[in-house]
């Protein structure tokens, strides 16, 4: 099975690349719509601010073929505003829409903390989790981030807690998302990768 | 349960080989960028600095591609500077695997540099590096690989440098800088107060006495050392052992 990237220009798109190697994952990048339909498994990392990968899926014509294979069932994995994209919208671009394949918005952090939320950080498991299958309890995952997805809270799989609680990992059917950067956080972030593609098989 | 305080070696290097001196003088090969980032990858830290301090445009090539390399090896984030001066360098250095970019003196004497990295890339990924040294009852920011002054004071070049988007502040104290006295409580405690975003604590680590130091005294987020690592005086897994003893929250096991 074959990793489709989705590559609309993001700064982490290399790094996930090497994760994926070394774990010895095949995959290839693509920005056209035809190779997201044709995906056996999608994966949208995304790094930097919200607007542009929201604009970047209207633009290269990759929304609709998206929620496409999502619906059909293809295995989904979302990173950082690759999760922030599934939601209705985010504070961080209000004018622009999300994926809206989950219910609930995208906000800001409390100012409260030092922003942005950057570093190694645990999160707490609300349910059983696939993509954290076999990671122990106290792992720690690499965020780097401003806003984060706080009021669906009671829908995630497992939440952080830095100024308020957000959501760290949604699991939904096909759809697997983190707010961390798995393809940065070690030999944890190695299995979350692993977990997915093992799901996606 | 809160973040973790990051350990974070630097690689300052000629664009090729790690490189040791005070204040640029005296450069020794300290060893190879590649094989110490596998290393330290291994040990337990948190982030990497990769730093370009000849930053000289011919041989940015081969920083380049010093990058690439070190990247490769890299299952945590890295960041990557020295002779920052446009976009398009900036482009280069992520291009080639950093996640985070540093700018220092190009910054200074262009302030716009840092909203135009931090427009393209986010601010997570851009890194004001200062390097301060005490002028009387304030910090000065010095330029030029700590040499020049920049006559700015370095508070108000921080809250500055923020408001343009920098996501992070690495905040050298040239006055601490290869003495290997602890890092600059005063200092570091004046510029996390005074700034919204985490701040990465440099100069002057020796003992793991000043970590503890400059992360309960200092407020510092991250701290960063070069040759205590690369000499091996000091194990990464080592250091955040004896901080999870006093009470700091760090990332382990290693």
């Amino acid at each position: 099975m074959k990793v489709t990237i989705i590559d609309y220009g993001a700064g982490n798109v290399p790094s996930v690349e090497r994760a994926l190697q070394r774990i010895g994952a095949e995959s290839q990048r693509t920005a056209s719509p035809e190779c997201v339909s044709k995906a056996e498994a999608l994966l949208l990392p995304g790094v930097g601010h919200y607007s542009a990968l929201a604009r970047a899926l209207d633009e290269q014509k990759m929304r609709v073929p998206l929620i496409e294979a999502i619906h059909r069932g293809v295995p989904f994995l979302g990173i950082c505003l690759g999760l922030q994209v599934l939601y209705e919208r985010s504070e961080e671009a209000p004018q622009l829409r999300g994926l809206r394949l989950l219910p609930g918005s995208v906000s800001a952090l409390p100012s409260n903390v030092k922003l942005p939320h950057m570093g190694w950080n645990r999160v707490v498991k609300r349910r059983d989790s696939r993509l954290l299958a076999g990671i122990g309890v106290n792992a720690y995952f690499y965020f780097a981030h401003s806003f984060a997805a706080l009021d669906s809270n009671s829908a995630a799989t497992a939440t952080c807690l830095y100024g308020k609680e957000f959501v760290a990992v949604i699991e939904q059917q096909n759809i697997f998302a983190v707010q961390f950067h798995p393809e940065k956080s070690g030999d944890p972030g190695a299995r979350v990768l692993q977990n997915f593609l093992r799901l996606a098989a | 349960m809160s973040l973790a305080h990051r350990i974070i070696p630097c690689l300052d290097t000629d664009g090729e080989r790690v490189v040791k001196g005070v204040n640029f003088v005296g450069l020794r090969d300290a060893g190879d960028p590649v094989a110490l980032a596998a290393r330290y990858n291994a040990e337990g830290a948190d982030e990497l600095v990769v730093l370009d301090i000849a930053a000289s445009r011919d041989r940015r090539p081969t920083f380049l591609e010093t990058i690439w390399q070190v990247a490769a090896e890299l299952a945590i984030p890295l960041t990557a500077g020295g002779g920052i001066r446009t976009l398009e360098d900036g482009r280069a250095v992520v291009r080639a695997g950093a996640d985070k970019v540093t700018v220092n003196t190009a910054a200074v004497e262009r302030p716009a540099l840092i909203s135009e990295l931090s427009k393209e890339f986010g601010a997570q990924a851009v890194v004001l590096a200062i390097d301060a040294r005490r002028t009387g009852e304030h910090w000065d920011v010095m330029v030029r690989g700590g040499r020049e002054s920049a006559s700015l004071d370095a508070i108000f070049w921080a809250r500055q440098g923020v408001t343009m988007g920098a996501g992070e502040i690495l905040l050298t104290s040239v006055d601490r800088d290869g003495t290997q006295s602890g890092f600059d409580v005063a200092l570091t405690s004046a510029i996390s107060a005074a700034v919204s975003v985490p701040v990465i604590a440099s100069g002057g680590a020796k003992l793991p006495q000043h970590f503890e130091e400059i992360f309960r005294d200092g407020a510092a987020d991250a701290a960063l050392a070069a040759s205590i690592f690369h000499d091996e005086s000091q194990s990464i897994c080592k250091l955040k052992e004896f901080l999870a003893a006093s009470g700091i929250e760090v990332r382990l096991p290693c």
